[in-house]
């Protein structure tokens, strides 16, 4: 039996096998994310000259499965004066968007769920709906502190999509092509991380600021807006928003590893090919090096991740627009004009290296300069309030 | 199977247009759009349309809906959510009837080609919208730069007024 979908006919069997896949990526993704607690816990703690969770199991190990346990028979608290609604289908518009992304990352050249030519496309595609769903998540719940939260999240996620969108153009620019595949099989060679360093740090620094990291984490920063959007959020819905986050932060660090640093090929394949033809008894010792190669530094840019969240202090607002408008924005471009000078003038690759990385200290040196620049609105404040104190001394001198 | 996928996609888009109208809650009529958006993109993908179908969802049902709560949420229509009606009404029926009337003459009019649904690749597409239609392309985000420096403009002298 044959049924016939847009863009493919498939058989019964092949339907079944996309729902078995599913259930399995499913799976598989959840298993990423107890991990990432566990990591994010340990690592932290490390940073903090603690041993983080030791407890439950060894190493603590046991820890994010009492975690999920614990928020999953929490009560779960529904505010009177919500809308029902949207209540309930911001958290499922978040998870969705989180999970559909995953259809297309490849972990390996042939482990991907449906590899699609425009999968570069489809990604930032259904990333910005994971924006709506906390924008509807803060107006839903019906609280002030979730409204300025949501709205929050809209202005950040908005102003960093567009840095995030410009330099994936660019990587596909370098490859020619937006099918993820292509583009890791197109760095066996050499990764962008080298031809294009600038890049690189543009999507990373963008990427965290999309999935709401540290020191990006303004729109539901504890202190100002008590939890943003998730304020009236407990239990097993509080935890569906967590589960998207790190789904999403373990996106973002896949790619940087699938658009920079060469994903499962660079350099394995180039050493492995040389040695593992000789290997003939195990045919499936190749994919599997090439998953774990590639897990490998996926979870290295996720070490940093924390090692940033563990550093780096919260910024201010109006800081994150600005930098966003000011320095991301024209940067992401920057590496558009020059990626498009090297292709068309076809230049060796160490002039765009040179190119991006004079764009990134001329850049990075500026925001230094601001960064260490004596605060001029502090003093301006301080000025007037000592002026309005003698005024008000002079008049009651007077009076 | 294509057939199916069609008249629920359909019903989705219809009954998303429906709700925008029919729903007194602005934020949930901003939702109803989303629907009915989301659904016209899943009706590109019937199409073979891969690029416009990620294009709609990218725009419309990211970036425009957030713009559109966004503007919901920060204005004082907060406030008041309520609000379903007011007097331009009989001009906004008179409009609708026009685009109904438009399209259905397309949609009885036989002497338009009709092609087969054909899935261009992305190269193919970039080529002839940078060459061929490369003018149109640059009128388009002309239009858009206008429109944009008209509303900073607008919000200026707001601010000169006070």
């Amino acid at each position: 039996m044959v049924v016939s979908l847009p863009l493919m006919s498939v058989t019964v069997l092949q339907v079944l096998w996309m729902v078995v896949a599913l259930l399995l990526m499913f799976t598989g993704l959840s298993v990423v994310v107890l991990s990432l607690v566990w990591l994010e816990r340990k690592a932290l703690g490390r940073l903090q000259l603690r041993l983080g969770p030791t407890r439950t199991g060894p190493m603590g190990l046991m820890q994010p499965i009492a975690d999920a346990v614990k928020l999953i028979l929490k009560e779960d608290i529904i505010p009177n004066s919500s809308d029902r609604a949207i209540f309930w289908a911001a958290p499922v518009i978040v998870v969705l968007s989180a999970f559909m992304i995953w259809v297309t990352i490849p972990a390996s050249e042939g482990l991907v769920l449906r590899n699609l030519e425009l999968g570069l496309l489809y990604i930032t595609a259904f990333a910005v709906m994971g924006i709506l769903g906390l924008v509807l998540a803060g107006w839903g719940s019906a609280n002030k502190y979730g409204v300025l939260g949501g709205l929050r999240s809209a202005a950040q996620l908005i102003s960093y999509e567009i840095p995030v969108i410009m330099v994936v153009v660019a990587a596909g620019m370098l490859a020619g092509s937006l099918d993820l595949r292509v583009i890791v099989a197109s760095q066996d060679q050499i990764p962008y991380a080298l031809i294009l360093p600038l890049g690189m740090v543009v999507f990373f620094i963008a990427g965290l600021a999309e999935v709401g990291r540290t020191p990006f984490d303004i729109y539901h920063a504890e202190s100002e807006v008590v939890g943003g959007p998730f304020v009236e959020y407990s239990g097993a819905h509080w935890s569906v928003f967590f589960l998207a986050e790190y789904i999403n932060t373990f996106a973002i660090a896949a790619l940087v590893a699938l658009l920079f640093l060469g994903g499962w090929s660079w350099p394995w394949d180039t050493v492995a090919l040389a040695w593992l033809p000789s290997l003939p008894a195990w045919p499936w010792l190749g994919p599997l090096l090439s998953v774990v190669w590639f897990l490998f530094k996926v979870y290295a840019v996720i070490l940093v991740v924390f090692w940033i969240r563990g550093t780096f202090p919260r910024l201010r607002i109006d800081q994150l627009m600005a930098f966003a408008w000011k320095a991301m924005v024209p940067l992401s471009f920057y590496s558009i004009v020059i990626t498009a000078v090297y292709l068309y003038y076809d230049w060796p690759g160490w002039t765009l290296t040179l190119m991006s990385l004079a764009g990134l200290g001329i850049v990075g040196y500026i925001v230094y300069r601001r960064m260490t620049a004596p605060a001029r609105r502090v003093a301006e404040v301080k000025a007037r309030q000592a002026a309005q104190l003698a005024e008000r001394r002079a008049s009651s001198q007077a009076g | 199977m294509s057939w199916f996928l069609f008249i629920v996609l359909s019903i989705l888009t219809l009954g998303g247009g429906l709700g925008v109208v029919v729903t007194r809650n602005v934020v949930h009529a901003a939702l109803f759009l989303l629907v009915s958006l989301v659904a016209v993109a899943g009706l590109y993908l019937i199409l073979f349309a891969e690029f416009l179908a990620l294009v709609q969802v990218l725009i419309y049902g990211g970036a425009i809906i957030i713009v559109l709560l966004f503007a919901i949420m920060l204005t004082r229509s907060a406030e008041y959510p309520r609000i379903s009606d007011n007097r331009q009404w009989p001009l906004a029926a008179v409009a609708a009837a026009a685009v109904g009337v438009v399209l259905g003459a397309a949609f009885l009019d036989n002497s338009l080609p009709q092609t087969e649904p054909n899935s261009p690749t992305f190269g193919d597409l970039a080529n002839s919208l940078f060459t061929t239609w490369a003018i149109p392309f640059e009128v388009a985000s002309l239009v858009l730069l206008v429109a944009l420096i008209g509303a900073i403009i607008i919000a200026r002298t707001g601010e000169d007024n006070r």
